[in-house]
């Protein structure tokens, strides 16, 4: 089956600068699809290109196989969510959502019960006749892409629509979005720099750096297998240790953090041989923490020392760890059994981790 | 505390009101009451409605008077036709020094006085002029071609006098008008002409109400280039109210004259607010 | 249609073409005023016949220049000193005016507001006739009644002052209010925390926000006055300002002198509006 959109080693060169470095993809149907990357790193020129609002430098953009190079923005079958919105504060509700159906010279009859239709299934039914501005921020969001799915595009394009909502409201809408997307079973590309709403919605997540892509699959492979330092930087959170590689046998390695620690950590196929500088990885909650060291035995990796700091958060609380010697402080994130829910500043702890979970990149390559 | 700030708003009300009362008010209620006086002996007057009845009795009058409002309705409306794709090209098709550069080229013609524009569009357009000379030097006409004293030079005239009026409102609110929203309109299938009705005008509403009624006020009231340009028997209506006051001496008939032409500017200003939907605070504050 | 909406290169040309029309049509008639200024000619029409700078500093008959021709740098005198009257008087009553709009919520402030906007909707030679009116039957009451003749009320600079300052000062207004708009108040209730007084912390720290809009709105009054013509008309005494003394003579026939007058209005009023905008830039 053709997949709704193909971008073909796309590039975009501006007079000093490679905003997109060929890029290839293809978007399934049906189905959504997140391009996660700092500010910069050339998603939103991708976003731009497949809505026509730039050319490509080279390369090809397909839509259900048909190539959009020479067909200008408002003739292409996808529709744009854009960053602020753009909803025509000169219109009313129902005039936003009916304006791609007046030009597709639709009899009015029809327009307005499609216009209704749209508003049903958004769930905002009887707002038409209001003004733009008389909206929630929430509302307006669902307005918009009301808007563009009420021309039932092959794809849709959102340009980080949820960026200037406020932290609420935005969890709220990771969940609508994903429901709207299934309801209306369209291809959705969502462009945004925050991780968590890429990783809750995505079906697929690029993770998108200096105009390349970095990595390419579900969030759980980018998450637990980040394939670069810079993925296993950027995505989730992390303790990281540059050191040098003392030994390697495969994929396990042994290692001599600059700060004096020696360390188990996995190479994962990566080419990394002793001598070798290398970034360790690990996530705050592959970290065990014990009160005993005897607890933590089957661990390669074990530290013992004292709490520095309590970072209450509910589910998601952490603690900063320093080991006897002092050699930097660690973050781990604690078990939500409530087993440690007392713990005090300055207690003494023991905390360890399997070398598997130590993700190592060879150095300079991370975020 | 409270009686401090009591103190400091009726500080800061006293020079609005005594401004508002002493030079706009109460001069044109005055106004109004001599234009309703009528001569009936040496130092003798009588309230009638006398200067009225002459003005609606006497055809010049009422010819000068609806000629002067048409063609102030017809030098708006072209200028903000010739206005409108400029300002756009200023405020959308370019950005930063080039913005401002072009931009500042329009405002210079408009830090020198009405007089030197006026005085340049006669050198151009006399019988002796630039163009006359140009045309005759290259054998499209035979003797000298006089461009000046007719409608079409006065309505050139007055048009480059108020472009500057128009231009600023315009570029203004349509800088303010969101690249996106533009583009938004594309991505759902607007083509140039539908994104134009349906998006940037309504969006440039208020500017370009702005700035027809400045440039209508500046056309109406404007002396010098009906004058200038327009010679003798240009038939401009603010000529007859100069001609009642300093020429004839007839302040009754002037002062019924202003009255007339303030009306008229209140009610086509008027109209054009409710037209359009503005308010007068909205648009011009 | 924006550079990124792919158009015809064709259209763009032509509307390329266009704005480059347009700007033609603004410079050419202040560019033949500046040629002419410097034809060796009793007028200011072609044929050229030749460059001088006669019609800026000849001295003698027929020639008579610019800098040697008394009556006009007298009216350029007169113009000075009415524009400096008139900006002073707008910004003061201006700033004041903003002050009263953006700090007071009182009753009548909407029609005040209004009221404040009328000049700007009424024709100047209106506002010209209604001043002189009213000032002849103040004039003539006091005379009438008391056998005072006031001076100052008869055509004159007097009211030619006030007659500009009547619509000029709205001008003012709204540009401090633009300004004073975009002030953070809690900058003041910053200062009154740190220990100043109501009073003082307008003076240190909202005054100084304000100064460019202060000096914009001066300029701009006085390059507005300097160039009224319809208001001055009316109220004008037997002190001309420019504009009137440049209008007599061009009733009479016009030499290059009006030319070489204006090149130098050019001029002076591009340095002052730069000026001003080097200083704004400068402020923020």
């Amino acid at each position: 089956m053709t997949p709704d959109l193909e971008c073909v080693a796309l590039t975009k060169r501006f007079d000093d600068a490679t905003a997109v470095d060929n890029v290839d993809f293809a978007v399934p149907q049906g189905s959504f699809f997140s391009v996660l990357g700092p500010s910069g790193c050339g998603k939103t020129t991708i976003m731009r290109m497949i809505a026509g609002f730039l050319p490509p430098t080279s390369g090809d953009i397909r839509i259900k196989g048909r190539s959009m190079l020479n067909v200008p923005p408002n003739k292409r079958p996808v529709n744009m969510v854009f960053q602020h919105l753009a909803l025509f504060p000169m219109m009313n509700i129902e005039d936003n959502i009916g304006y791609g159906l007046r030009r597709a010279g639709l009899p009015r009859a029809d327009i307005a019960r499609k216009v209704d239709g749209v508003l049903d299934r958004i769930g905002l039914p009887g707002v038409g006749k209001r003004k733009v501005h008389e909206l929630s921020g929430g509302q307006k969001q669902r307005i918009a892409i009301a808007r563009c799915m009420v021309l039932e595009p092959d794809v849709l394009l959102l340009d980080e629509p949820l960026g200037a909502l406020d932290l609420k409201l935005r969890e709220h809408m990771k969940i609508e979005l994903k429901a709207l997307q299934a309801a209306f079973d369209t291809t959705f590309v969502y462009i945004t720099h925050d991780q968590s709403e890429a990783l809750v919605m995505s079906d697929q997540i690029a993770v998108m750096n200096n105009g390349r892509f970095e990595q390419l699959g579900a969030a759980r492979d980018l998450y637990y297998r980040p394939e670069t330092a810079f993925v296993a930087g950027f995505v989730g959170d992390t303790n990281r240790w540059p050191a040098i590689v003392v030994r390697a046998e495969g994929d396990a390695l042994q290692l001599r953090t600059d700060s004096g620690l020696t360390l188990h950590g996995a190479s994962h196929g990566r080419a990394l041989s002793a001598g070798d500088r290398a970034d360790i990885y690990v996530r705050p909650e592959a970290i065990r923490v014990a009160h005993t060291g005897e607890e933590l035995i089957h661990f390669d990796n074990r530290l013992s020392g004292q709490v520095t700091s309590i970072l209450f958060n509910g589910a998601a609380s952490r603690i900063l760890f320093r080991d006897d010697e002092g050699r930097g402080e660690i973050e781990v994130t604690l078990p939500q059994s409530g087993e440690f829910a007392m713990l005090e500043k300055g207690a003494r702890m023991h905390i360890g981790w399997s070398g598997a979970h130590g993700n190592c990149f060879a150095a300079g390559t991370g975020a | 505390m409270r009686a401090q700030a009591k103190l400091g708003f009726i500080l800061l009300l006293m020079p609005l009101l005594l401004w508002l009362t002493a030079l706009i008010v109460i001069p044109h209620v005055d106004m109004f009451l001599i234009s309703l006086r009528e001569r009936v002996g040496v130092g003798e007057y009588a309230t009638s409605t006398a200067n009225y009845r002459t003005f609606l009795n006497e055809p010049l009058y009422l010819m000068t008077f609806a000629r002067t409002a048409i063609m102030a309705v017809a030098a708006t409306f072209i200028t903000l036709l010739i206005a409108f794709p400029v300002s756009y090209y200023i405020a959308k098709m370019v950005k930063g020094r080039t913005q401002s550069a072009l931009f500042l080229m329009c405002l210079v013609p408009f830090w020198v006085s009405e007089l030197v524009r006026t005085f340049g569009w006669m050198i151009l357009l006399r019988e002796t002029g630039v163009f006359s000379s140009l045309l005759q030097w290259s054998g499209l006409v035979s003797g000298p071609v006089e461009m000046l004293y007719n409608d079409a030079a006065i309505m050139v005239g007055l048009v480059y006098t108020s472009m500057l009026f128009m231009v600023v409102p315009l570029v203004t609110t349509l800088e303010s008008l969101d690249d996106s929203v533009i583009e938004a309109g594309y991505d759902l299938g607007g083509s140039g002409p539908s994104i134009l009705r349906e998006i940037i005008i309504p969006h440039a509403t208020p500017g370009i109400v702005s700035g027809s009624i400045v440039v209508f006020m500046l056309s109406l009231g404007n002396y010098l280039t009906p004058t200038m340009l327009g010679g003798k028997d240009s038939l401009w209506f603010t000529e007859l109210i100069y001609s009642q006051f300093i020429v004839r001496f007839n302040w009754e008939l002037g002062a019924a004259f202003g009255f007339m032409l303030l009306i008229l500017s209140s009610v086509i200003v008027w109209a054009m607010l409710r037209l359009t939907g503005q308010t007068l605070e909205k648009t011009m504050g | 249609m924006i550079p990124t909406i792919p158009q015809p290169r064709a259209i763009r040309a032509a509307y390329g073409a266009y704005v480059a029309l347009f700007f033609i049509y603004l410079a050419l008639p202040l560019t033949v005023v500046a040629v002419f200024a410097f034809n060796d000619s009793q007028f200011p029409s072609l044929p050229w016949e030749g460059f001088t700078w006669n019609w800026f500093f000849g001295d003698s008959d027929p020639m008579i220049g610019v800098f040697h021709d008394r009556a006009i740098l007298g009216a350029i005198g007169t113009s000075v000193f009415v524009g400096v009257c008139v900006s002073a008087l707008s910004v003061a009553v201006g700033t004041s005016n903003a002050f009263l709009f953006n700090r007071y919520q009182f009753r009548g402030r909407g029609v005040l507001y209004v009221l404040m906007l009328m000049p700007l909707v009424i024709p100047g030679i209106v506002l010209g006739i209604s001043i002189l009116v009213f000032s002849s039957t103040l004039a003539n009451a006091a005379w009438d009644g008391l056998k005072w003749d006031i001076v100052a009320l008869r055509p004159g600079l007097t009211l030619v002052v006030l007659g500009q300052f009547s619509f000029i000062a709205t001008i003012a207004t709204l540009v401090i209010s633009a300004r004073l708009q975009k002030f953070d108040r809690t900058l003041e209730e910053a200062a009154m925390n740190l220990g100043a007084g109501r009073l003082t912390a307008v003076r240190t720290v909202t005054l100084p926000f304000l100064a460019p809009a202060l000096v914009g709105a001066f300029v701009v009054a006085f390059l507005m006055s300097f160039e009224n013509f319809n208001t001055t008309l009316m109220l004008v005494g037997s002190d001309a300002p420019l504009t009137i003394a440049m209008f007599d003579r061009l009733k009479e026939g016009s030499t290059p002198l009006l030319n070489a007058v204006s090149l130098l209005l050019m001029l002076g009023s591009s340095l002052l509006a730069l000026m001003m905008i080097a200083f704004q830039r400068r402020a923020t």
